[in-house]
């Protein structure tokens, strides 16, 4: 049994590129969910419009990535309003039932055969995506690896300049949930008449958290599609979106920094248990598992462990309890 | 400043001056009306909840609104703070036509209304909460909330704004507690307060003390006079017939969705048709315990 490989994988992933990608999607969703309230059951859909703005506007069309960026914001933008224009002023129900049901719509039209020119139907976008982010790589060109974390010198960089792009996005929450603006938001959250009737505009804020949560959901997607230098339809199934809360509740709601625990936490126990029972079914501990079961089980442990999380500590890692106990009135 | 004091409580006094000429009569005309609403409908299927033919608040006063349970009191608060979609009716406020309006803007250009069933933000601060309330804050947009130095100073105000008025409500040991952890006595308080901070020229309090102590109901009525002497219209519903009886101006008694009588305190309380929607027709009883009210006669 080989512990340094299991612990060095284990490592790798927890801060690798998937871990940011899910971090920028939890982010986006503590904005929406755990400081707004409004349950967005498909951000899956805005990280898929991140990817898919990079992939066809330098792939197919041949432009600059930077061009590409751009035009995943306003894509997110427009699918924010797109969504919460008719939801958001009803009960909180209807924008979750609408959002699961566009995510699904965004995969099936974007693998479907009728636009296969230009999204490149179930097979995606392949190709030389990320180039212009690459090209400004300013590691050496013999870079070989770290001492313990095992990524080429593509992936680091994708590491290093990802998680600032996290970083700056957390700040951009800290700073907002403490201004005026988070206090309309959370308020919001608890009881949208009472901030009504102080004279708030609160469709207007609503819709202003569904943008951003989606704007930065639509990085993660950007980040991934640059990282992998291609975009799979298929990787944008409603799991992910699943995935991103799970994060989001490990590392605790309306935490600032809960995404960044949970993105890592949830690599950790999702990793770490592929790679360890990998190994002990490798050095004959297990025998009554294959080789093959390994990506299910570790499911499995994950969402027992995401169940005794709601039980023993239902605030998450980082939450206040007191504030739970607030809402039993 | 006592001059000031002075002039806005010869205000109060002019209000009570000018009802005293006013007939006492269902949609009665007022001298300097603030709110005026005219054939104001909701249907809930086949219940017709409210139907307001024609009434007029009168600017300055305090007015109460009374009547049974269910006859829709609530429901007219809704109604004309845009909480609810009325089915018929279009009301003025200030002279301008608001029916339809958005209640946020309602709350905006100085209509502002509490709750029955109190909504104080449990899960934040009794501070924030009346942060909440101040009017035109800077940093409640999106891109100047990040900037702190932009809101920064108008935050201090609105904390000194805030202070001021949880001291006069007896909540300022409670700054930095949960609104959650008051007592429900204290969260009216709070929501009140709170609906200050948004600076209403009228405000509409849904039963302010229901679930509030004696004692803690006598400086309530205080500081609902005090709205009053500060040139705030207050409109209210009570069920507390001695606290109506006190501090109004002006009552509007409602009963299965329209205004029956109006009239003052005194003359209201001994009208037939009012004993008779509380206490059902061929009743002998006054209203308020000061009357040895409510109790049968003859015990
Ligand atoms: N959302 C609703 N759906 C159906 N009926 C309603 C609704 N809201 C109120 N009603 C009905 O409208 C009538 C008036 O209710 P409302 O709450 O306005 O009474 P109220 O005068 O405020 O009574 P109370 O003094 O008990 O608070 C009642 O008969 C009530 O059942
Ligand atoms: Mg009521």
């Amino acid at each position: 049994m080989d512990w340094s490989f299991v612990l060095t994988q284990t490592l790798t992933q927890a801060i690798g590129i998937q871990a940011i990608i899910y971090c920028l999607a939890a982010i986006g969703l503590n904005v929406q969910f755990g400081y707004t309230g409004l349950l967005n059951f498909g951000q899956v859909a805005f990280v898929a419009a991140g990817s898919y703005a990079v992939g066809v506007i330098v792939l197919t069309f041949d432009l600059s990535l930077w061009l590409a960026i751009l035009v995943g914001i306003v894509v997110a933008t427009i699918i924010a309003l797109l969504l919460g224009i008719p939801t958001l002023r009803l009960r909180a129900d209807y924008l979750a039932i609408v959002t699961i049901a566009f995510s699904e719509l965004v995969r099936l039209t974007v693998r479907s055969i009728a636009f296969k020119d230009v999204l490149g139907g179930a097979q995606g976008l392949n190709g030389k995506i990320g180039q212009d982010f690459h090209d400004t790589n300013p590691l050496p060109a013999d870079f070989q690896s770290l001492p313990v974390l095992s990524w080429t010198r593509q992936d680091l960089w994708v590491v290093i300049v990802g998680w600032i792009v996290v970083a700056l996005f957390t700040l951009l929450v800290w700073l907002l949930v403490r201004s005026p603006w988070g206090r309309i938001v959370k308020g919001i959250r608890e009881d949208e008449n009472a901030v009504v009737s102080l004279g708030k505009n609160v469709f207007a804020y609503k819709m202003q958290a569904l943008i951003l949560g989606g704007v930065i959901g639509a990085f993660g997607g950007i980040v991934w599609a640059i990282a992998k230098q291609s975009v799979q339809p298929d990787t944008f199934r409603p799991e992910f979106t699943f995935f991103a809360y799970t994060i989001l509740l490990l590392g605790g709601a309306a935490r600032v920094f809960g995404p960044i625990v949970g993105a890592i936490l949830f690599w950790i126990v999702l990793a770490g248990t592929g790679e360890f029972l990998g190994q002990a079914i490798q050095a004959g501990w297990i025998d009554f598992l294959q080789p093959t079961d390994v990506g299910n089980i570790r499911f499995v442990l994950m969402g027992s462990g995401l169940i005794a999380l709601m039980v023993f500590r239902p605030q998450g890692i980082f939450g206040d309890r007191r504030e739970l106990a607030l809402d039993a009135k | 400043m006592p001059s000031d004091s002075v002039t806005s409580s010869s205000l109060a006094a002019k209000a009570k001056e000018a009802l005293a000429t006013v007939d006492a009569r269902p949609g009665v005309s007022k001298p300097d009306p603030i709110l005026i609403a005219d054939h104001v409908t909701r249907r809930f299927g086949g219940l017709t909840a409210v139907n307001v033919e024609h009434v007029e608040i009168q600017r300055g006063a305090i007015t109460a609104l009374i009547g049974p349970n269910g006859a829709g009191k609530t429901t007219f608060f809704n109604l004309i703070t845009g909480f609810d979609d009325a089915d018929e009716g279009k009301w003025t406020f200030n002279g301008r036509q608001v029916s339809g309006m958005a209640p946020y803007r309602l709350a905006r250009i100085g209509m502002v209304r509490t709750f029955q069933l109190t909504k104080a933000l449990s899960r934040m601060t009794v501070i924030d909460n009346m942060r909440l309330g101040a009017k035109h804050q800077t940093g409640e947009r999106f891109f100047a909330a990040i900037f702190p130095f932009l809101w920064n100073s108008q935050e201090k105000k609105i904390d000194q704004k805030s202070m001021g008025l949880l001291e006069r409500f007896n909540l300022h040991e409670k700054v930095a507690d949960f609104a959650g952890s008051l007592s429900g006595g204290q969260r009216k308080l709070l929501e009140m307060a709170r609906a200050l901070m948004a600076e209403p020229e009228l405000i509409m309090l849904d039963e302010p003390m229901a679930g509030v102590n004696p004692a803690l109901k006598q400086s309530l009525l205080g500081h609902i006079k005090s709205m009053r002497e500060e040139g705030t219209t207050v409109l209210f519903v009570e069920h507390d017939m001695d606290m109506v009886h006190d501090i109004s101006d002006w009552v509007i008694v409602m009963a299965q969705g329209s205004v029956i009588a109006e009239g003052p305190p005194d003359a209201v309380m001994k009208d037939q048709a009012v004993i008779d929607a509380y206490l059902g027709a061929h009743h002998d009883a006054q209203l308020t315990e000061s009357g040895q009210a409510l109790t049968e006669d003859g015990s």
